[in-house]
């Protein structure tokens, strides 16, 4: 177990060094670097000054150096200047991380409230009315595009019905840390996550129904039914307890879709998000942002397989190949 | 008296005649459903106008700016209304459908053919070729796909419709060159391909003309899912600004109207229209994908 566990960690090594060398590398063709950032249309300084302090800050060094000169950096958080906006991208990330993390959090959170009771009702009584439906629904979830379908419900709900604010992320008006602020921030919450979660039901609820179906039949359900435990049992003392575990080692995995998927909600619903500031910045050509926001996001979509993997080996042994 | 022994290639019509092709089941299987027939109908009409559109609509006429004539509410001369740039609306959404639809089958074809050879190639040979190749398709499983294709739309340059194409199909087989391999893996154990290394056939012709019919109904069916998938992500890079080029307006140019609140509530018929059709159209290409899907597994189908 542990063996497993450590194996996978390192195995997580390369691939991290192997992502930060890839967008190092996009970082260096991107065109712009620390210095053009810094001294952008400022006439007093000669192009021979920037070649100075280009010198001086190692941008004609080999790349190998320059690479691990950044890499050491951003270990300790350091990902240098924004030129846009004229502070430390970890700051103007920071600002922001708390706000994709609540989107994401509460995205997922809903998710599961919702899948898992749907699941567990088309699988128990399949080929019912519920499950027609609830197979129905989720055939939509999985046909409709993210973008269109949160841009629909945009124009439903905020726009012709105006139950819920057009945008942003919280009313300006409204001071920090009071009770009405919260009210304000759920408001906002809500519709990006009611979108972002009604589709992503997907893969939740197909897993389980078909999992429960497969369970019905197996002996040690008919050994329970046989002995006489109650239906109801049945279900939450046999079979729930095996098909519900992998659900909790998807959550890993959910990471990475909702990472792809922030970048869309945030846009449609002006978000003051992570998705938005990397939009933001590639439209102003801001690149010491995006690339500490991609090296962010594939960091976490590692991790969140990592997550995943060492949950699901936890739940069923017989993933822990050797 | 007839020859009570057919020859040899009369009984293998006869073995073909009773052992209907691919495409036949397939038929049958959407023929049984209704709500596919009525999906595979409702697309063959959708794309046929988006196609045809031309012979009706001028396409001069559609990139003309008439700044006399814009934001104008649909009416008999402009069914779906104008845009900024008085634009016929309903003609941008059938150009719009059409390179939508032509970019989402490039797309797929090509995807489809890089996951192909790199799962045939992994799964033919197994062993150390095999887990190299796996570890690396593991490695880009887990990068931030849509990020990398953004930052790849930007920094490329003589950016065009080609290189967007080039762009997300270097993003989209994953997926395809792992269920490849996995069927690769099982087949390659078979008694056919054996004889065939036997003989001496050289590898590549193996994969493709031996291995590759064999596994030709789950590239299919995975095709055509997989399409519904391609045309949105493309719709919705261009919905960001980082898809089509704006030479090239697609169904995501129209939506990409929709980031102006003031569009999105009183011009609601630059944006609605296209958002609706791509809704339509994903759903029943996806549903026609399904019953293909059924119709390549014998314990599935219907009919």
């Amino acid at each position: 177990m542990l063996k497993f566990i450590l194996r996978r960690t390192l195995l997580m090594i390369p691939q991290l060094i192997l992502l930060s060398l890839i967008i190092f590398m996009l970082a260096k063709a991107m065109p712009g670097d620390a210095v053009t950032g810094a001294f952008m249309g400022n006439p007093d300084a000669t192009p021979e000054q920037i070649e100075k302090i280009r010198e001086k800050f190692g941008l004609n060094d080999p790349w190998y150096q320059q690479y691990g000169r950044w890499i050491g950096k951003a270990v300790k958080g350091d990902f240098g200047q924004s030129y846009t906006h004229q502070q430390p991208v970890t700051t103007l990330i920071a600002g922001r991380v708390e706000n994709t993390v609540l989107l994401s959090l509460f995205t997922a959170i809903m998710i599961y409230l919702m899948a898992i009771p749907l699941g567990i009702i088309a699988g128990r009584w399949t080929d019912t009315w519920a499950d027609k439906m609830i197979v129905t629904y989720n055939y939509f979830a999985f046909a409709t595009p993210l973008f269109v379908f949160a841009l629909l419900m945009l124009f439903l709900f905020s726009f012709v019905l105006g139950w819920f604010p057009i945008g942003g992320t919280v009313d300006i008006r409204i001071e920090t840390g009071t009770w009405d602020y919260v009210v304000s921030r759920a408001k906002h919450l809500f519709l990006p996550v009611m979108s972002a979660a009604l589709i992503g039901t997907y893969a939740t609820i197909q897993y389980l129904r078909n999992d429960i179906i497969d369970q019905k039949i197996k002996d040690y359900v008919k050994t329970a039914r046989a002995k006489g435990v109650p239906e109801g049992k049945v279900y939450t003392r046999h079979i729930l307890r095996n098909s519900l575990l992998p659900i909790a080692a998807f959550l890993g995995y959910e990471i990475t879709g909702l990472i792809g998927g922030s970048i869309f909600i945030e846009s449609i619903f002006s978000y003051q998000g992570l998705g938005q500031l990397f939009l933001q910045s590639i439209n102003l050509r801001d690149f010491t942002v995006v690339t500490a926001l991609v090296m962010i996001f594939g960091t976490a979509t590692i991790v969140g397989t990592l997550l995943s993997d060492i949950i699901l080996s936890i739940v069923d042994p017989r993933i822990r190949i050797e | 008296m007839k020859n009570p022994v057919l020859d040899e290639k009369q009984l293998i019509a006869q073995e073909k005649l009773n052992n209907p092709s691919f495409m036949r089941t397939i038929w049958r299987e959407i023929k049984h459903d209704k709500m596919a027939l009525g999906s595979l109908i409702l697309l063959i009409i959708i794309l046929s106008t988006a196609y045809l559109s031309p012979l009706f609509i001028d396409n001069a006429a559609l990139t003309r700016v008439n700044f006399l004539n814009t934001w104008k509410p649909p009416s008999a001369t402009n069914w779906l209304g104008t845009d900024d740039g008085g634009r016929d609306v309903f003609g941008q959404l059938m150009l719009g459908a059409r390179n939508s639809f032509t970019i989402g089958i490039a797309v797929t074809v090509l995807a489809g053919l890089i996951g192909l050879t790199y799962g045939l190639i992994s799964g033919f040979y197994g062993g150390a070729i095999d887990n190299v190749m796996m570890r690396i398709l593991e490695f880009l499983m887990v990068l931030p796909t849509l990020m990398f294709i953004i930052v790849f739309v930007t920094i490329v340059p003589n950016y065009n419709v080609f290189t967007f194409i080039l762009i997300m199909s270097a993003f989209y087989w994953f997926g395809k060159a792992r269920l490849i391999r996995s069927r690769a893996l099982q087949e390659r154990e078979l008694d056919y391909i054996n004889a065939s290394k036997t003989l001496g056939t050289p590898s590549w012709k193996i994969m493709f003309f031996e291995m590759f019919p064999n596994l030709s109904s789950l590239v299919i069916v995975n095709m055509t899912l997989s399409l519904a998938g391609n045309i949105g992500i493309e719709t919705g890079l261009t919905f960001l600004g980082f898809g089509l080029p704006a030479g090239t307006p697609s169904l995501g140019t129209l939506i990409s109207f929709a980031r102006n609140p003031d569009i999105v509530q009183n011009k609601w018929w630059v944006w609605l229209p296209a958002a609706l059709l791509i809704l339509v159209m994903m759903l029943c290409i996806n549903y026609v994908g399904q019953a293909v899907k059924r119709a390549s597994d014998a314990r599935q189908r219907l009919a």
